[in-house]
């Protein structure tokens, strides 16, 4: 466990856990930046350059400015809404802890059937490149055509119906 | 333990972290963000799994993950445009408000 692992680790958690906490809806999307940076900069560490720049590029550059879109159309930044019931979110943290407690058993007390290869992998950006034009050119196509058809969907569910009636 | 392990546990504490958001909170956005961050924890495994499992040449691992994100963003993309539908049509994201399927 090196010092740059917690330090990212405490950065990721400290960013989703005020992210899922906090009252204001805006600062939850801050926050949720803030981890979302902190998990990037974690594949970063592990070698993988492409799929870190990606995180920030989607994520932090995308999904989260789309939910403080969608958080300031909707009004719901007022702190003041109403929140689940003490009972119903005592029940929710409880299942939440359990299946931690759950992972976290498995995980240290699992015994790995392989060794562990601790060597750097070469994982550079132009590796990556190559193997989505050869081996993997026809998933690429698939979420290519995925992503057009989210892109289509997502207008049309957005537009409003009535606009020409009212 | 090992590195993976490491990696392991700070995925499984993420994930559980976005679930407890998407059962807790009560606002259709978060809820979504809660769903995002478990498929981010998901993801951290398999860059793991990656990195300290044999042959990292083939990536498999890193085409796993961008192809998670892709189908995240997409996800995410209509998910968001499915709140502002419902929000146009009941005025509220609440999800303890929006209880019947005919409006």
């Amino acid at each position: 466990m090196t010092i740059s692992f917690l330090l990212l680790a405490a950065i990721t958690i400290i960013g989703t856990a005020a992210a899922m906490t906090l009252k204001n809806l805006v600062h939850c999307v801050l926050a949720l930046s803030l981890g979302l940076v902190g998990l990037a900069a974690l594949y970063l560490q592990l070698g993988a350059q492409f799929v870190g720049f990606t995180q920030i590029l989607v994520y932090v550059g995308a999904v989260a400015i789309l939910a403080a879109f969608a958080i300031m159309m909707t009004r719901s930044a007022d702190p003041t809404a109403s929140n689940a019931a003490a009972s119903f979110r005592a029940s929710g943290a409880l299942i939440a802890v359990l299946v931690f407690a759950v992972l976290a058993w498995a995980t240290i007390s699992g015994t790995s059937a392989q060794p562990i290869f601790t060597a750097a992998p070469e994982g550079s950006v132009g590796q990556v490149g190559a193997a989505l034009m050869h081996r993997f050119v026809l998933p690429l196509e698939v979420i290519g055509l995925l992503l057009t058809a989210a892109l289509i969907g997502a207008g049309i569910l957005a537009m409003d119906e009535h606009r020409g009636t009212r | 333990m090992n590195p993976l392990s490491d990696y392991l546990l700070l995925s499984a504490f993420l994930f559980s972290i976005g679930l407890a958001g998407a059962l807790t909170r009560r606002n259709a956005i978060l809820v979504l963000i809660g769903i995002e961050l478990m498929l981010n924890a998901a993801n951290l495994n398999f860059i793991a799994f990656w990195r300290y499992g044999p042959h990292p040449e083939a990536l498999t691992g890193v085409m796993f993950a961008i192809f998670s994100i892709s189908v995240a963003a997409a996800e995410a993309a209509v998910g968001l445009s499915i709140i502002l539908a419902v929000y146009r049509h009941s005025r509220t994201t609440d999800l303890d408000k929006l209880n019947s399927m005919k409006g």
